[in-house]
């Protein structure tokens, strides 16, 4: 026999067990290559020969094998184990050259079992449990969404007695990357949405002539409802998400521990400029949006042969300023809440390799549920305020 | 028994057509530690990187039983992989799995063994560097030092006859560390396993190494080869002599 790593491939011999029935037990005549392919050949063959008489012997006879590796000594070690545990009398292993039998005496130090793990409870009560525990970690979430959102506007507060000791330069470069950089996108979609939405409209309005005032639906939409929103919703998922990401990297690489340790709060040096920046950046953004949604509807109009200034005075006429401020008060609160969410969802990264991104999912995903319930609620004020 | 395993022949090392290590040219016999050696940054994780396979070199050949392993594609480069077992860095263990899924994935997916087949075999695997009591665990939980390790029981799941490690013994206690010296020797006589060790760790280095090569990076080359009690002894080769001894010297080499 001889033992010893070549080439997976250099021996081509098949490996094989042939089992001989003697007076006293049984004999496991093994040949061929003992490697992982070649054992799983042999493997429900030799455990189940094993004899479940107790008191007869095992002989392993392995003269014939002509490659024997870590493997090969495992299943040597498992099938003495298992004949042991079935109360065969004597077992031996014949035909081991010394290398392979240092390989066997290694891996029979070990028991080779892992240890179980904890067994799961009953169904239901599983179901249950679950069920509460999902409920408390939602109110536990909450609980601590308003309390770190507090600490927020606590340090900008007391920023704003000290204006030097916000980052500006950070809050700029945050900025432009959650502000500017997200023009193109912010413009296609509101772009298409305002063409969309008058086309679809105008095609009934037609029928009664009324086409133009397809020019007032999408000025009302856009200015009050649309513009805020379609932005806000693409903010979530550009900035929300890579403020997470971000922090929840530097969590993990235990930078956020650094900053601690060295008397630098990690809200007032890393949250403020992007709580800073993104409020101020979604309103711009969002008076731009309404702006494209607008042309996108023009677009529609100027085609089915009315000029643009009936289509500019039909808008102007008609959506008041009263529309575009209450528009632009909920687009600067999407604006902090997005941040905010974006920071506390990576601020909130556990350990594991999977942590950021779950953490930036959680961002997105909370934001956009935020967006939603606070304009239900600005709907609800303006309806109440008659605005 | 000097019989070349791998060969490196003209190898020019770095990324994106930049050499930072030039004309490498060394063979790796059969059953040898072989070490390749130099200070922080100089380039060796990348000639590791290129021996096996993952980034093409600048240019130059590496064979792996008379094999390019940089020409190889497809049938011919899995075959030529599953020759070979890898141990990074970092571990490299996938989170979402235990350590023991992580041992069993390359068995079950390139043999035909069964579940519990598998399981054992893995098993024997995780006994060689102690890690069974800690098998049903997530490598996230886990230390630095144990994933090192079960990196290293994952390298070895199909046999292969040649190992890379990436700085194995980094970051482990000395009497850990000590055991693995151990194994490694004991799994290069008894199998005939062929290692190849990228490594600072003095100790081990003198006690396993066969044979080393160390690098330079003003150089940009191979400053010393041999025995590593050879390099520590010999004054003649000052940067490998200081290196053994850890002299940092008077002034900077040139």
């Amino acid at each position: 026999m001889q033992s010893g790593s070549q080439s997976l491939w250099a021996g081509n011999l098949v490996t094989e067990l042939n089992i001989n029935h003697t007076d006293t037990g049984r004999t496991f005549i093994f040949s061929g290559r003992m490697d992982a392919d070649g054992i799983a050949k042999v493997w429900e063959k030799a455990c189940n020969g094993i004899d479940t008489q107790a008191g007869t012997d095992l002989t392993l006879d392995l003269s014939g094998v002509t490659y024997f590796d870590m493997a090969g000594a495992a299943f040597m070690v498992h099938l003495d184990r298992t004949a042991r545990e079935q109360n065969m009398k004597s077992i031996r292993t014949t035909g081991l050259d010394p290398a392979a039998a240092t390989l066997v005496e290694r891996i029979s130090r070990n028991e080779l079992s892992a240890p179980a793990p904890a067994p799961p409870a009953g169904r239901i009560r599983m179901f249950v449990a679950n069920q509460g525990q999902g409920l408390a970690e939602f109110w536990e979430d909450v609980k601590n969404y308003i309390a770190f959102f507090g600490e927020i506007c606590w340090f900008f507060s007391t920023s704003l007695v000290r204006p030097n000791r916000i980052r500006w330069g950070e809050t700029l470069r945050v900025a432009e990357q959650a502000g500017v950089n997200a023009l193109p996108i912010v413009a296609l979609i509101s772009f298409i949405v305002g063409l969309v939405m008058a086309f679809q409209s105008a095609i009934p309005m037609k029928m009664f002539g009324a086409e133009i005032y397809v020019a007032n639906l999408i000025g009302l939409a856009m200015v009050r409802e649309l513009g805020p929103l379609m932005t806000a919703i693409v903010l979530a998922g550009r900035s929300a998400s890579a403020f997470a990401a971000e922090i929840g990297t530097m969590k993990i690489n235990e930078e956020i521990d650094a900053l601690t340790i060295m008397g630098l709060e990690p809200v007032r040096f890393l949250i403020l400029p992007r709580v800073i920046a993104s409020t101020v950046m979604t309103p711009l953004l969002t008076v731009f949006a309404i702006l494209v949604g607008i042309l996108g509807g023009a677009v529609v109009i100027l085609s089915m042969g009315h000029p643009f200034s009936a289509y500019y005075n039909q808008v102007v006429g008609f959506v008041s300023w009263g529309d575009f401020v209450g528009g632009m008060i909920k687009c600067f609160v999407f604006g902090v809440l997005i941040a905010a969410t974006g920071c506390i969802r990576g601020y909130q990264t556990r350990q594991g390799p999977s942590a950021v991104g779950e953490a930036a999912t959680r961002a997105v995903v909370s934001s956009i549920i935020l967006i939603a319930v606070f304009d239900g609620i600005f709907s609800i004020i303006y309806y109440v305020l008659d605005v | 028994m000097k019989e070349p395993i791998i060969q490196v022949k003209n190898l020019y090392a770095g990324y994106d057509g930049q050499a930072i290590m030039e004309d490498l040219t060394f063979d790796i016999n059969k059953g040898e530690i072989f070490v390749i050696l130099g200070g922080s940054g100089c380039g060796k994780s990348t000639v590791l990187k290129h021996m096996i396979g993952l980034l093409p070199p600048v240019s130059g050949q590496v064979l792996i039983h008379g094999q390019d392993v940089v020409a190889a594609r497809g049938k011919e480069r899995t075959r030529l992989l599953r020759q070979i077992g890898v141990a990074f860095q970092n571990g490299a263990l996938f989170g979402s799995m235990t350590v023991l899924e992580n041992i069993m994935l390359p068995l079950t997916a390139f043999t035909a063994l069964s579940g519990s087949a598998a399981r054992t075999l893995a098993l024997a695997k995780l006994g060689l560097v102690d890690l069974i009591r800690h098998s049903h665990l997530l490598p996230g939980e886990l230390s630095g030092g144990m994933r090192k390790r079960a990196a290293i029981a994952r390298a070895m799941a199909l046999d292969p006859g040649v190992l890379f490690l990436d700085e194995p013994s980094a970051g482990l206690d000395p009497l850990t560390s000590a055991e693995l010296d151990l194994l490694i020797k004991d799994l290069a006589q008894t199998l005939g396993i062929t290692f190849v060790i990228v490594t600072h760790e003095l100790e081990s280095i003198l006690t396993i190494a066969d044979n080393t090569i160390m690098l330079e990076k003003e150089l940009k080359g191979i400053i010393a080869t041999g025995h590593p009690k050879d390099l520590k002894t010999d004054p003649a080769n000052e940067y490998a002599y200081r290196f053994f001894n850890r002299n940092p010297g008077k002034e900077k080499k040139p």
